[in-house]
């Protein structure tokens, strides 16, 4: 699929993480945009990701900075490894560790939705 | 060739019914008067940003203010790293014949215009707006990201955190300027509010008003001179999401190209100015610096290495976890304080040897860097 047919994903308030894959140099990268970055080639294939990864790190957030984030501390927020091979900032539930096997789902958050990763069971 | 030839800083903490304009103005008229120069000897004058009066041209907006009419002039905008930024960029201006005296400014009444929720949201829009701002993060959450993998790779504990913010809480108790004067110990660190975990309030700068300023010129105006010796930079990603492992961080690039430019090793420098906006901020570019070896920064302010009498005299005017952070000012107060301690003026803060010290700066989230090494000169 060319950058021009964009699938929804959860910044669209869609089920969903999308990722694209370069056609000319193979590049993987999840913030969307017309070109590839790492050679600027135009036609990434866009697709949506499993949803399966590993923690790559975690921060409990204690104190938030808005009234409607502040309503959901503390709250973790993660980067993790997804398997098609980029790195996404996501929500998950407490006590996840650096290196667990995770799965997402969405959840709500201060009105948006956001994904959320849980270990797999 | 260029010299940083006056240095002026305001005490930093609380400066109410003070404007941006204001604490740049204090700070400029007092790095002026330390140079010995009249306004009219600035021809060059560059700015960094002020998030409580944001402005397109807050240079020009200066330069009207506070009575320049210079022939070079304008904002810039590197995050944390903009002072140092700014200062590599007179450096190249001077050393070029562009400008003869360069004004190098930047002042912000952060904590007292603004709440400290404003503040904090202002910051944290350094996220993705669209992959990484919907879910909330703050400056300490994405540093908080940062130290949790950092503590995984090499066996740093947050007792080993704290133990920096004690130290530049130690250095702030002997400045009179600094925002923080009570003595603080491991256990207060660990037992303080918890904010982006591992990062405790400790572990975090404070928000603070205050101004900082150079003057960068042709030639030394003092019998003693402090010369830019030479500087570099690297730039790797903007959001965290994005960042390199942590076998590519930006700061071994940009010291490695600043060593390079030099000629100069670590083991020539005698005074490390380094930015700390957090404890984990600052175990890391000490390491990737190669102040320390991995996970091994922590041990050597047990041992007093990095204290004013160490072999490695750091941030003696308390950094930015200490002395205050008031945005772009923040890290030039660490400057102010290597260019006093290179010549010979830190009163009882004043450590044996600054004949050579390494700056270091890091704007958003590591994102980008500034290594820069001053020289004292007759």
């Amino acid at each position: 699929m060319s950058s021009s047919e964009r699938i929804a994903d959860w910044t669209k308030g869609e089920e969903a993480i999308t990722y694209q894959t370069c056609a000319a140099c193979g590049h993987v990268q999840y913030f969307h945009r017309a070109f590839c970055a790492a050679c600027g080639a135009s036609d990434s294939r866009e697709a949506r990701a499993s949803g399966k990864g590993r923690v790559y790190a975690t921060s409990l957030v204690c104190r938030a900075a808005t009234p409607e984030t502040r309503a959901h501390v503390p709250y973790n927020i993660l980067l993790v490894d997804c398997a098609e091979g980029f790195r996404v900032m996501a929500h998950g539930e407490n006590g996840l560790a650096i290196g667990d096997e995770v799965d997402a789902s969405f959840t709500a958050f201060a009105g948006k939705l956001v994904p959320f990763f849980t270990r797999r069971k | 060739m260029s010299f940083i030839t006056g240095v002026g800083l305001t005490p930093y903490g609380k400066h109410e019914g003070s404007s941006s304009l204001d604490l740049m103005s204090r700070a400029a008229q007092a790095a002026l008067d330390d140079a010995g120069l009249k306004r009219s000897d600035i021809d060059g004058i560059l700015c960094g940003y002020s998030t409580v009066s944001p402005h397109i041209m807050l240079a020009t907006v200066f330069a009207e203010h506070f009575g320049i009419r210079p022939s070079y002039a304008h904002a810039v905008q590197v995050g944390g790293a903009t002072g140092l930024a700014m200062t590599m960029l007179a450096h190249h201006l001077v050393d070029a014949g562009v400008a003869r005296n360069v004004l190098v400014v930047a002042g912000e009444n952060r904590l007292t215009g603004q709440s400290r929720d404003a503040s904090i949201q202002a910051l944290a829009q350094v996220g993705h707006p669209d992959y990484e701002v919907p879910l909330g993060p703050t400056i300490p959450a994405y540093y908080g990201l940062v130290a949790n993998r950092y503590m995984h790779e090499y066996g740093v504990t947050e007792e080993d955190l704290a133990e920096f913010a004690v130290l530049m809480r130690a250095h702030a108790c002997t400045h009179p300027g600094a925002q923080f004067h009570e003595p603080i110990t491991v256990a207060d660190v660990m037992a303080s509010k918890p904010v982006a975990m591992p990062l405790k309030l400790l572990d975090c700068c404070p928000v603070s008003d205050g101004g900082a300023a150079f003057v960068i010129s042709r030639e030394h105006t003092g019998e003693l001179g402090v010369r830019i010796r030479g500087c570099a930079q690297a730039h790797t990603h903007q959001h965290v999401t994005a960042a390199p492992g942590l076998s590519e961080l930006g700061a071994e690039i940009s010291i490695a190209r600043a060593r390079e430019a030099t000629g100069l090793a670590i083991s020539d420098v005698r005074y490390a100015a380094i930015y700390d906006s957090f404890t984990i901020t600052l175990a890391m570019l000490l390491e990737d610096l190669g102040l320390a070896g991995r996970g091994e920064a922590a041990a050597r302010v047990r041992a007093g290495h990095f204290s004013r009498d160490g072999a490695m005299p750091l941030n003696t005017h308390g950094g930015l976890l200490s002395y205050g952070h008031c945005g772009v000012g923040g890290a030039m107060a660490h400057l102010v304080e290597a260019h006093l301690q290179m010549t010979g003026r830190a009163a009882h803060r004043q450590v044996r040897d600054a004949s050579i010290a390494l700056l270091h700066g890091d704007g958003g989230v590591l994102s980008s860097h500034v290594s820069m090494f001053l020289e004292r000169v007759r």
